[in-house]
């Protein structure tokens, strides 16, 4: 590990991970720092993602997905199943625990240094400028100054708040999830299911995504709002006892999901947020990994310009925000406003809305009719419904 | 005052997002609350998945 880098990523997620690989491949030296001992693991996700998302980026790797999903089955609270088709979409579950280490190995084969067992403990800073960092690793604390810090350490992202970025989210906006790594159940191999309603997960889902035979990842996140009467867990256990009472339990793991619009403005003089420490989640399914992955694209790409440029200040590093709001921010926004007016959805109206959308024959209907179903209450939000979900 | 209970804390960090003074550090296998900045807020009691945290009296 040297003193001194251009280009410093804190993180090595699949946001991180891009991140590290676009400054490399643009001529920077660059350095990713985890403070776990192993990249991709602890899994702390449901693995969907979709063909079309990865392929922005890279070609999806056999290695990496567990199990291709043709639909979605979304439960309502009486137990009404609506099959949905993915139109022109293949989804994938993936296996992240192997999708994030190649990813980081790409970084690496590009030039980028990777450490592990590396935990960054405070920003060095000189005036208004971030100038480096403080590293604990193994062990040992080292001072790494760099021209640009990349802040990808996920959802807690202390490094944002270090540099004056707000980061905190509101606990409305905050999903807390458990989820366990389940086999010896019955479970439908090609759909992943989702359970929607107050009886199930308020203010969130439930969900159960294959990865294999008789083996899904099965967990479920919550709404801050609602996780002070009765925890993540007391809702999945219940579930489970229910639903799959023989289940074997591999892993159990816990986490959060910023379902906030993102930060819009995620820069100051030399750092930059990108994946969930940006809240670049979409605010309406949850799934960080490809829009995560995006904003680490862009702003690799944004760091490697400014150190060729010079220019480390946030005039430069602006360009990373402005090419994020064209890409997915704007409809990030949208998803929020959809987030908004469904979870105030009653049993009974989600109930009505899958009654309504059973009535359209099953090769006619799409994501688009169930979501203008479940927006009839803001007409208004149709618009954004076909905005966002044009395509699909 | 936030107690955390033994062995049961898997550092997640979704307490950490919450809490509007930045005191909760999180690390590969450890958790600990900066006491003196914490002002008893009870968020991240609130939010933890699977019950880690406790708010008890100041002894
Ligand atoms: C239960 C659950 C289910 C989910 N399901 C899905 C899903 O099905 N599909 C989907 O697309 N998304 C899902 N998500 C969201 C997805 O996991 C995240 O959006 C994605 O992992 C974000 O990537 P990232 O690189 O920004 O952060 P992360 O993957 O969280 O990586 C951040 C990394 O930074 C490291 N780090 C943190 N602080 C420091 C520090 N100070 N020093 C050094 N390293 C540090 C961490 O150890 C971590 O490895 C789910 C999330 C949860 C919690
Ligand atoms: S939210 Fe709970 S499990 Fe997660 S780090 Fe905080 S105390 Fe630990
Ligand atoms: S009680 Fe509030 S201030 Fe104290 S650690 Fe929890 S969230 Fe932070």
């Amino acid at each position: 590990m040297k003193s001194s880098y251009d280009v410093v990523v804190v993180g090595g997620g699949p946001a991180g991970s891009m991140a590290a690989w676009e400054a490399a491949k643009g001529g920077a030296s660059v350095c990713m720092l985890e403070k776990d001992r192993d990249i991709g693991y602890p899994v702390r996700c449901g693995e969907a993602a979709s063909d079309l998302g990865l392929r922005q980026f890279v070609e999806p790797k056999d290695s990496w997905i567990a199990k291709k999903i043709s639909g979605a089955v979304i439960v309502s609270p009486n137990e009404s199943k609506v099959h949905v088709k993915f139109a022109n979409e293949t989804g994938y579950i993936l296996n992240r625990r192997i999708f994030d280490y190649d990813l980081s190995r790409y970084a690496a084969n590009a030039g980028a240094e990777v450490y592990t067992k590396a935990y960054v403990k405070e920003l060095l800073k000189s005036e208004e400028t971030v100038t480096g960092v403080v590293v604990d690793h193994l062990g040992e604390e080292k001072k790494i100054s760099a021209k640009i810090i990349i802040g990808a350490d996920g959802l807690t992202s202390r490094i944002g708040r270090w540099a004056g970025i707000k980061t905190q989210i509101r606990m409305k906006d905050m999903e807390s999830c458990v989820q366990y790594s389940v086999s010896n159940i019955d479970v439908d191999p090609d759909n992943m299911i989702m359970y929607v309603g107050e009886n199930f997960a308020p203010g969130g889902y439930l969900w159960v995504f294959p990865k294999g035979d008789k083996f899904a990842n099965i967990g479920i996140g919550i709404s801050g709002k609602h996780s002070k009467y009765k925890s993540a867990k007391a809702y999945l256990d219940e579930f489970m006892a229910r639903e799959f009472p023989n289940a074997a339990i591999l892993t159990t793991m816990c986490g959060g999901v910023p379902c906030a619009k993102p930060i819009k403005h995620p820069i100051k003089n030399g750092i930059m947020l990108v994946g969930d420490a940006a809240h670049q989640v979409n605010p309406m399914t949850g799934g960080g990994i490809v829009s995560g992955m995006k904003g680490g694209w862009l702003a690799g790409q944004v760091a490697a310009d400014a150190i060729a440029k010079g220019d480390y200040s946030e005039k430069t590093l602006i360009a990373y925000p402005e090419k994020l709001r064209k890409d997915f921010g704007k409809n990030h926004e949208r998803f929020y406003k959809i987030k908004e007016a469904t979870a105030a959805l009653t049993m009974d109206e989600l109930n009505s809305i899958a009654e309504n959308v059973l009535k359209i024959p099953f090769e006619k209907r799409t994501l688009a009719s169930v979501f203008k179903a479940a927006v009839f209450k803001k007409p208004s939000l149709i618009i954004d419904v076909l905005k966002v979900l044009s395509g699909v | 005052m936030i107690k955390i209970i033994d062995n049961k804390c898997d550092f997640c960090g979704t307490c950490v997002t919450v809490c509007p003074v930045d005191c909760i550090e999180v690390r590969e296998a450890s958790i600990s609350i900066d006491h003196p900045i914490c002002i008893d807020c009870d968020l991240c009691v609130e939010i933890c998945p699977i019950l880690v945290l406790e708010t008890v009296d100041e002894v």
